[in-house]
C-alpha cells in the first residue's frame, strides 16, 4: 500500500485520507463529494455534500434536506490542504469528475462519464473535459471492445424513423429509458416535429430540473393526462423501464415498444428485454471512449471501478500503465444483468 | 445482402409470429428472385458446407481488431455468440457495398473454399471492411455454416404460401430437397416453389392435419364417472418417438413430421417398408428406434436425427421402425369421419403383409387394471397410455373438449422421476440468455447429513475452498439442467448466483450452495460423466424448493434406489 495515495478503498466508499472525506460513499459519512445525482452515487444520510453547481437542483429534489456546497466547474475548494475541483463528465446534468491535488500529486476520480466518437457529445450537459493527472480512477461499465457506439445522429435517426413509421400506422411509440439522464437525452435528440411527446410521471420532474438549468428540451406533457386517441396514436412516450408489462403501459393498447440503452448493443440483451426494438444509446463511454479518456489524462496509474474491472486492468497493464481496481457498490455487480433492473445507475 | 440483413434484423427483433410473417412477405415482394431463392434456402435451415472453419475467422478478426486473444475471449464470454463478437470487435467499416445475397453466396462465398489461405484472409478482410456489424454477423454465420434465425421452416413455408396464394402444405412439399447441402437454389428453383397449384412436380404427397391429444387431468378414481367404462376406449402405449404421417400414393411414399415438415429422406427403412402398403393409404403413427427386436430409448433416435448423412453405420446403430396407430385414408378415400374402432380395423387390414408395426392394444378388465398396467410404462420405455374413444373421429389439431367422454384422445402420462438437488455450479447461457446464469450443475449428498449443523459444516468448507475428504459427507454432482424456470425465476436465481459466487473458472462459477430444486428427469443410468457415477435423461427444473432446507436435499441413495427400480424392471419383457 502506497501511503501517499490520495484515494483509497474503505468499507464506506472511496476515501481521501489527507482530506478526510469520501467520494460517492455508499454508507453514511460526514463529508461526501458527489460526482452525480444517480441513486447509486448520491445517497442519503451524509453530513456534508459537495457537488457541481448544475447538479444542485436534481440533488436537492432527490435527497431532500441536505447540507450542500455547490461548486462551479473548475472552481477550487480547499479542504485540509487538499485542493478539490470538479470537471464536466458528460454523463448527466451536473455530473463531474473530482480532481484532487495534494503533496505534489493530482488524482482524478471520474464517477460515470460519457465519451464517444468526435462530435458525439451529450447535448443535455457540459461535455466531458479531460483533466491531466497522475492517477485516474475510471469507471468501466462498457469496458469491452464489443461496445462501440454508432454516431449519435445515426442512433437518433433510427429512433426518429421508428417513431415516424409507428405514427404512420397509428401506433403509440413507447421508448423506455432511465428517468434521469437517458430520458432527457432522448427528448433533446429526437425530431419533435414528428408528433407529440408524452412522458411518465417519473420523468417530468427531471425535465423541469433540466429546463431550469437552461437545457433546451422539446415540449412534453404527462401521458396520464392525455385521452385523445388521435394524439396518442402519433405520440412518442418516454418512460422508465419499470413500466414494461404494467397497467400503466397497457393504456396505449397495441403500442410499439423499444428500449434505449448501451446494453442493447448485444442481441442477447435485446432479446431478453422483450421489446420490439433496442436502440444503442448510452450515457457511458464506449470502449474507444474509455481508452481515449484514459490516454488524455496522461496518467501513469489507473484504478478501475464498476464494470469490467479485471478486463480493463489487464488491458491497461499490457499497455504499460500501472493498473489496479477498487471494488465499489455502484451499479449492478455485473453490468450484463442490468437491463432487467430499473436501477438508473448504468446504461 | 443489406436487404437480407434488414430482414434478418426484423425477424430477430420480433417474437410475434404475425410480425415475422409480415416481414417475410415484404421481403418476398421486394427481393430479386435469385436473392429470395437463397434467402428461403437459409431461412428454411439450408446449410451449405462450411466454407471456412470458424476458428480461422476468429483468428482473422483478432488480428484485424488489434486486440489480444484473451481480450477477444472475454468479449466472447460476454456476448455468447462468436459471429456477433467478431461483428463488434472489428473497427468500423471504411467502405459500404451492396452486393445481393445470391452474388454474395455464388460469386464470393462458395469460390472462397478453394482459395489459398492468404487470398481467403485478404478477401475476408475486405468484406469485413465494407459491412456494418449486422452484415458482418451474417457473413460470419454464412461462412462458418452457423446461420440460424428465429423462424421455423414452417413459417417460411407459410409466408411463401401467403405470398404466392398457395396452400402452405403444398409449398412444404415442393420444398422437399430444396435445402439439401448440395443444392444451389436459383431464380428458377424459387419460381417452382411459388408456381400456381397444379404446375410443376407431382403434388400427391399432401398429408392431413394431425389430430392432437389432450393431457388427462383426472384422478384414476374418477375415470368411470368422467370417461365411462374402459370398454368404450382403445388403450395404447404412448411412445416416446417422432409422431409422423405416412402417405402412400401414386407409387411413392412421403413421411411428414408433426410439424408438417417432410422428413421422408431421413427414414429410408420406413420408406422401404411402406412400399408394400396398398396404393392410396395414409397412416398416423410413431417413428421409434427398434433394435434387437425391442424399443430403444429415445436418446438413440435423437442421435440419429442429429446425423446429417445416413451412413451404413448410423443405419445399423439406430434402425428405425414405424409403429402405426391410425389410418386416415385407404383406397384413396378419406376415412377420418369413421369411428376409431372402424379405422382400427382398416389399419390392421392395411398393415397385412408389410413390415410396418401395429401399435398393440393394452388389455385390462377395467380402469384399475389399466392403472396397474401403466406402472410398467417406465420399464417398457413408454410415456404412459393413449386413450382413444371407440367412437372418436380423427379431428384436426387439439380441439376444445367440454365433454370428456365424447370421442376424443387423451394422453395419460406417467409422472417424471424427481429428486431434490442442490445447485453447485452455474454457467451463463447463450443467445437470449447470454450473460445470464441459466445453466446449472446439480448435486445430491453422498449420504444423508445427520442434521443441519453437519450440512452447514460442509458448506463452510466449500466456501473456504477446502476439498472434501474421501468418505466424508459431501455434495456429488449428477446432472446439468437449464430449463423449466420462467424468465423471472432465472433472473432471481441469477442474482443469487452472483451474490454467492465463490470462484470463477472461465464461464463457470462455483457458488456457496443455497438453492434446492426439485429436478425432474425421464430415466436414470450409470455414467462416468458425473462425480456421482450416475446420469439422468432430460433433466429439468420442476420448481425451486424454497421450503426445503439444504440438509434435507436428496442423497446418492435416493438416486441408487431409482436406478435399482429401473434396472430390475428393465429385465422384464418390452411391449
Amino acid at each position: 500500500m502506497v501511503s501517499s495515495d490520495l484515494v483509497v478503498q474503505r468499507p464506506e466508499g472511496l476515501y481521501c485520507p489527507p482530506g478526510d472525506f469520501f467520494i460517492d460513499p455508499w454508507r453514511p459519512v460526514d463529508r461526501a463529494v458527489i460526482t452525480h445525482a444517480h441513486a447509486d452515487h448520491a445517497r442519503r444520510g451524509h453530513g456534508h455534500y459537495l457537488a457541481a453547481a448544475p447538479a444542485e437542483g436534481v440533488l436537492r429534489a432527490r435527497l431532500g434536506e441536505i447540507t450542500l456546497q455547490p461548486l462551479a466547474y473548475g472552481e477550487v475548494a480547499e479542504h485540509r490542504g487538499v485542493r478539490i475541483s470538479l470537471h464536466p463528465a458528460g454523463h448527466v446534468l451536473g455530473s463531474a469528475q473530482v480532481r484532487l491535488e495534494h503533496g505534489g500529486q493530482v488524482w482524478v476520480a471520474s464517477g460515470d462519464y460519457f465519451v464517444s466518437g468526435a462530435g458525439d457529445d451529450n447535448r443535455t450537459c457540459v461535455p466531458f473535459e479531460p483533466v491531466r493527472c497522475d492517477c485516474f480512477i475510471t469507471e468501466s461499465t462498457f469496458g469491452l471492445p464489443v461496445y462501440r457506439w454508432a454516431p449519435q445522429r445515426e442512433v437518433f435517426g433510427a429512433i426518429d424513423d421508428w417513431w415516424r413509421a409507428n405514427a404512420a400506422q397509428g401506433r403509440t411509440s413507447v421508448l423506455l429509458g432511465y428517468s434521469f439522464g437517458k430520458a432527457q437525452r432522448i427528448l433533446a435528440g429526437v425530431d419533435a416535429s414528428i408528433g407529440p411527446i408524452l412522458v411518465h410521471g417519473a420523468v417530468e420532474p427531471l425535465n423541469a430540473a433540466y429546463r431550469a438549468a437552461g437545457v433546451a428540451l422539446p415540449a412534453t406533457q404527462l401521458a396520464t393526462g392525455v385521452s385523445d386517441k388521435a394524439l396518442l396514436q402519433r405520440a412518442l412516450v418516454v418512460a422508465p423501464p419499470s413500466v414494461l408489462g404494467s397497467a400503466w403501459v397497457k393504456r396505449f393498447g397495441d403500442c410499439a415498444d423499444a428500449f434505449a440503452s448501451g446494453w442493447m448493443q448485444l442481441r442477447g440483451a435485446r432479446r431478453r428485454q422483450g421489446v420490439d426494438r433496442g436502440f444503442v444509446l448510452s450515457d457511458h463511454a464506449d470502449w474507444p471512449g474509455l481508452q481515449r479518456a484514459i490516454a488524455a489524462t496522461g496518467a501513469s496509474r489507473v484504478i478501475v471501478t464498476h464494470g469490467y474491472e479485471a478486463v480493463m486492468v489487464r488491458w491497461l497493464a499490457e499497455q504499460g500503465l500501472e493498473a489496479g481496481s477498487f471494488r465499489t457498490e455502484y451499479g449492478a455487480e455485473d453490468p450484463a444483468n442490468d437491463p432487467a433492473n430499473d436501477g438508473e445507475a448504468a446504461a | 445482402m443489406n436487404r437480407f440483413a434488414q430482414l434478418f434484423a426484423e425477424l430477430d427483433a420480433s417474437t410475434a409470429t404475425n410480425a415475422k410473417l409480415a416481414a417475410l412477405q415484404r421481403y418476398f415482394v421486394e427481393a430479386a428472385p435469385a436473392d429470395a431463392a437463397w434467402a428461403v434456402y437459409f431461412l428454411a435451415g439450408g446449410k451449405p458446407r462450411q466454407v471456412l472453419p470458424t476458428a480461422a475467422l476468429r483468428t482473422m478478426a483478432v488480428q484485424r481488431a488489434g486486440i489480444p486473444e484473451w481480450l477477444f475471449e472475454e468479449c466472447y464470454q460476454a456476448v455468447g455468440d462468436l459471429a456477433e463478437t467478431i461483428a463488434h470487435v472489428l473497427p468500423p467499416p471504411t467502405a459500404r457495398g451492396d452486393v445481393g445475397l445470391a452474388d454474395w453466396v455464388q460469386q464470393r462465398l462458395l469460390p472462397l473454399r478453394g482459395a489459398e489461405p492468404a487470398e481467403q484472409a485478404k478477401r475476408i478482410a475486405q468484406w469485413f471492411d465494407e459491412l456494418d456489424p449486422a452484415g458482418r454477423f451474417l457473413l460470419v454465420k454464412l461462412i462458418g455454416g452457423g446461420f440460424r434465425v428465429g423462424v421455423s421452416r414452417l413459417l417460411v413455408q407459410r409466408a411463401l404460401a401467403a405470398h404466392a396464394g398457395l396452400d402452405a402444405k403444398l409449398v412444404a412439399q415442393r420444398m422437399m430437397g430444396y435445402t439439401d447441402a448440395k443444392a444451389t437454389p436459383d431464380a428458377a428453383a424459387y419460381a417452382r416453389l411459388s408456381a400456381p397449384a397444379g404446375e410443376g412436380r407431382s403434388e400427391a404427397g399432401q398429408p392431413y392435419p394431425f389430430f392432437l391429444a389432450h393431457a388427462l387431468d383426472v384422478a384414476p378414481a374418477d375415470f368411470v364417472a368422467k370417461l365411462g367404462p374402459s370398454s368404450d376406449w382403445l388403450v395404447e402405449w404412448k411412445y416416446d418417438g417422432i409422431r409422423a404421417q405416412l402417405v402412400r400414393r401414386e407409387g411413392q411414399v412421403w413421411i411428414w413430421s408433426r410439424g408438417e415438415e417432410l422428413v421422408t429422406e431421413r427414414f429410408p427403412e420406413i420408406v422401404q417398408a411402406a412400399q408394400a402398403l396398398p396404393e392410396g393409404t395414409v397412416l398416423d403413427g410413431e417413428i421409434v428406434v427398434w433394435k434387437d427386436a425391442r424399443l430403444a430409448p429415445f436418446n438413440l433416435l435423437q442421435q440419429r436425427i442429429g446425423r446429417k448423412t445416413l451412413t451404413r453405420k448410423v443405419l445399423a446403430d439406430a434402425p428405425v421402425a414405424f409403429i402405426a396407430y391410425d389410418l386416415l385414408e385407404s383406397q384413396g378415400e378419406d376415412r377420418r369421419e369413421l369411428p376409431q374402432r372402424e379405422r382400427r380395423a382398416l389399419l390392421e387390414a392395411a398393415l397385412q403383409g408389410t413390415a410396418l408395426q401395429l401399435s398393440p392394444l393394452a388389455q385390462a378388465a377395467d380402469w384399475d387394471g389399466f392403472a396397474a398396467l401403466r406402472r410398467q410404462s417406465r420399464e417398457r420405455g413408454v410415456e404412459g397410455f393413449m386413450l382413444k374413444h371407440c367412437e372418436a373421429r380423427y379431428g384436426i389439431g387439439r380441439r376444445k373438449q367440454e365433454d370428456l367422454a365424447a370421442g376424443t384422445w387423451w394422453k395419460w402420462k406417467i409422472e417424471p422421476l424427481s429428486v431434490d438437488a442442490v445447485l453447485v455450479y452455474a454457467q451463463a447461457g447463450h443467445g437470449r440468455r447470454a450473460s445470464v446464469y441459466t445453466d446449472y450443475t446439480f448435486a445430491v449428498w453422498n449420504r444423508a447429513p445427520r442434521d443441519a449443523a453437519e450440512a452447514q459444516a460442509v458448506l463452510d468448507a466449500i466456501e473456504r475452498r477446502e476439498p472434501a475428504q474421501p468418505g466424508a459427507l459431501q455434495l456429488v454432482t449428477f446432472a446439468k439442467a437449464y430449463s423449466g424456470l420462467s424468465d423471472a425465476e432465472f433472473t432471481e436465481v441469477d442474482r443469487v448466483i452472483r451474490q454467492t459466487t465463490i470462484e470463477k473458472f472461465g464461464p463457470v462459477r462455483s457458488v456457496r450452495p443455497s438453492l434446492v430444486f426439485e429436478l425432474g428427469f425421464e430415466g436414470i443410468n450409470r455414467s462416468p460423466r458425473h462425480k456421482s457415477g450416475i446420469a439422468v435423461r432430460f433433466p429439468r427444473m420442476l420448481r425451486l424448493r424454497a421450503d426445503k432446507p439444504l440438509h434435507e436435499a436428496d442423497t446418492l441413495q435416493s438416486l441408487e434406489a431409482l436406478l435399482a427400480a429401473g434396472t430390475i424392471a428393465a429385465r422384464e419383457s418390452p411391449p
